[in-house]
């Protein structure tokens, strides 16, 4: 069982970038207008056929060989559609895999969302050679934070360099205020 | 506080950027599967980056794994130190991941007490 929505994002990073993504997208929309939290992890990996979708939506199945379960995906399945909302898998082989699901924000079983500070520095952090980009709106707001410009003002500093770990922290504390 | 001021922090470090990559003596594997998420693991890579950010680790590389299968002991972190054994630490937490840094990174004294595995 995850404790909050970012641990289920983390996980679907993480099948992405198992699944050989050089690209992950993650979008995270809570709005209050429309009672609705949104999240969505799309990637450039290898990507599933038909029956791989259907495999991957069973808590028995993993793709990953030496693996005995693959349990995030029906596990974000299940508390998606628990607190009444909605879950989406798409993908196309060789082209990447779209992951959706959406959550009535006044649901009394919806988990938390988590710490999205966190969640972004510790994936941009601990995967170097992946290239995130993290959309993070509410109803008054929008923040983007996009690895790959930050590696490119780096220009050869790695981004988990202590210091450039202190700059982000304190970048992402200060621009992520609006989302609590 | 401006993206672009990391240009700065790229400035101020360019003396010594070389010198790191040639010395990159601890990388530190967090087990990032479904269970070790679940378990705790994303608290536990927060706390490693905190005390490498907080200490100036500059030697220190902190990366992600998949499932280790072995779900029973998540989170889970090896410490590979180049020319010694990979030490595998299991069920740990962020306030000992924070003591594996202070005494196995830090003070090069393994913490056995959390020790797994040695290989």
């Amino acid at each position: 069982m995850m404790d909050d929505i970012c641990a289920h994002i983390v996980d679907l990073a993480v099948n992405s970038i198992s699944a050989g993504a050089k690209h992950v997208k993650i979008s995270i929309e809570k709005s209050n207008i429309k009672n609705e939290l949104f999240i969505k992890v799309s990637d450039d990996g290898k990507g599933m056929d038909e029956a791989t979708i259907k495999q991957v939506i069973d808590p028995f199945f993993s793709t990953k060989t030496g693996r005995k379960v693959g349990l995030g995906i029906p596990l974000l399945k299940g508390t998606a559609e628990t607190c009444g909302g909605s879950f989406h898998i798409a993908s196309i082989e060789g082209k990447g895999t779209e992951i959706m699901a959406s959550f009535p924000l006044n649901h009394p079983d919806l988990p938390p969302i988590g710490n999205i500070k966190d969640t972004i520095l510790v994936l941009s952090i601990s995967n170097p050679e992946i290239d995130f980009f993290f959309d993070i709106k509410n109803d008054i707001m929008n923040f983007t934070f996009n690895t790959k410009e930050i590696k490119t003002l780096l220009n050869g500093l790695t981004i988990n360099s202590p210091e450039v770990i202190k700059f982000l922290k304190d970048y992402l504390e200060e621009h992520l205020d609006f989302f609590n | 506080m401006k993206l672009e001021d990391l240009k700065k922090i790229r400035e101020k470090a360019s003396k010594d950027i070389e010198l790191r990559q040639k010395n990159a003596r601890i990388k530190i594997v967090v087990g990032m599967g479904t269970s070790g998420i679940a378990a705790g693991a994303r608290d536990v890579l927060k706390a490693l980056l905190d005390e490498i950010a907080a200490r100036n680790l500059t030697d220190v590389m902190v990366t992600q794994t998949g499932e280790k299968g072995l779900a029973s002991h998540e989170p889970m972190i090896e410490v590979h130190e180049e020319g010694k054994d990979v030490v595998i630490y299991g069920n740990i937490d962020a306030e000992k991941a924070r003591k594996i840094v202070a005494e196995h990174i830090v003070n090069h004294n393994p913490v056995t007490e959390y020790v797994i595995e040695v290989k």
